[in-house]
């Protein structure tokens, strides 16, 4: 290589090397701020802000979900196996909303503990399969 | 070392790989039409419903292949960009700076029919989440490389500054790729890479992976060759080619 492209390639890795320092202390900083997300043990322990907007999140418990006739409003508990917590929100649930599925719920606490939820939102994992694969293999797990 | 220069240069000359490009298109465009046929079939008909979200999930077969060309077309550029910057590869310019317009139109598929995706599943169409907002920033990069280009009168010159800032916007990419694992999203992980797919599901999501390939390599070419006698349109070789030929 010729001394003038040898430079530029220098140029060129200098930029990048650059830049991708300067994005990742950008991304450092943000993550501090990233932080207003609350799990069920956090809100327990009381370290979630009352009347201020955050996220919970968490598996919907099982039996758990309360709707009334004639209003949209649920209430459910979520959960995440250490602690549970009661939502409540008045509008539609996605479709992926049901027991045991994760969601993730913005909203406020209000000063008697319960949280508040203005937005709800369900997680789907990255697992992809027909149904009948698994129904064969949640009765192949309920095997002893 | 010298020789395969040499003949970089002979055969990447744009008088040549126009006519070369012009001859390889039907080679990718033929099977690239037939493959997206059949795999978007495959997908929306044949391949059974999944036990979690029943027939909506088969917007994958265009959301995650439009994702990867986002991603894949991206890296291609960069590559004929740092070509283009460090040999000045006439052709290499202008295959980066053909790639932009491509990448965009992937970009927005992915976030369009991820919104119309969102709104059923997770219940919104929009989450600032990381994966979403790095895809946004990948389609405002696109913009902002073929507004470059378009901003600066000589071509060679834009290409070029247009060349550099491809560069810069790399680092974008292993953010996109990384941000499920990187934060807490509301974006799925990785199925594919992860094996998390049922091969039912899994060979067309692949078939319209190979297929949205070969179509993009046959629209790279055609609006490699259309830059090319735009940018050479006063060269001989065009003047020529202009009295002789009927255009194609």
């Amino acid at each position: 290589m010729t001394p003038t492209r040898k430079r530029r390639v220098y140029m060129i890795l200098i930029i990048i090397m650059g830049v991708t320092t300067a994005v990742s202390l950008m991304l450092a900083a943000m993550n501090k701020n990233m932080e207003f997300f609350y799990d069920p043990s956090q809100v327990a322990a009381g370290e979630a802000p009352v009347d201020q907007l955050i996220r919970v999140g968490g598996m919907v418990v099982e039996g758990s979900i309360v709707r009334t006739s004639n209003t949209l409003l649920t209430q459910f508990d979520v959960t995440d196996n250490a602690h549970s917590m009661t939502v409540s929100y008045t509008g539609i649930l996605p479709d992926l909303f049901r027991e045991g599925q994760g969601i993730i719920a913005k909203g406020k606490m209000n000063d008697t503990g319960q949280f508040i939820a203005a937005e709800v939102l369900a997680k789907h994992d990255e697992t992809y399969m027909p149904p009948e694969v698994a129904s064969a293999m949640k009765n192949k797990a309920a095997q002893p | 070392m010298n020789r395969l220069m040499r003949w970089i240069h002979i055969k990447g000359s744009p008088e040549n790989y126009y006519r070369l490009a012009g001859r390889l298109i039907p080679w990718f465009a033929i099977p690239g039409l037939l493959l997206l046929v059949t795999g978007i079939v495959y997908g929306l008909v044949f391949a059974p419903p999944d036990y979690q979200q029943g027939d909506a999930y088969r917007i994958i077969f265009i959301h995650v292949p439009s994702a990867w060309m986002s991603l894949f077309i991206y890296l291609g550029m960069s590559v004929a960009a740092a070509i283009a910057l460090i040999w000045r590869i006439k052709v290499a310019e202008l295959t980066a700076m053909a790639c932009a317009p491509i990448g965009a139109v992937f970009t927005a598929l992915t976030l369009l029919t991820g919104s119309l995706w969102g709104k059923p599943m997770w219940g919104t169409y929009w989450e600032w989440d990381a994966r979403m907002t790095s895809e946004l920033i990948l389609l405002f990069i696109y913009l902002a490389i073929m507004g470059l280009y378009q901003a600066i009168e000589d071509r060679r010159k834009a290409a070029r500054a247009a060349s550099l800032l491809v560069l810069v916007g790399l680092v974008n990419i292993p953010i996109i790729h990384y941000s499920v694992q990187w934060w807490s999203t509301l974006h799925q992980g990785v199925t594919v890479l992860d094996r998390k797919m049922d091969p039912s599901m899994l060979w067309p999501l692949l078939i319209v992976a190979v297929a949205t390939k070969l179509i993009f390599a046959t629209n790279l070419l055609q609006r490699t060759r259309l830059l090319l006698i735009s940018t050479e349109s006063r060269k001989r070789w065009v003047r020529e080619m202009a009295k002789t030929e009927t255009p194609s």
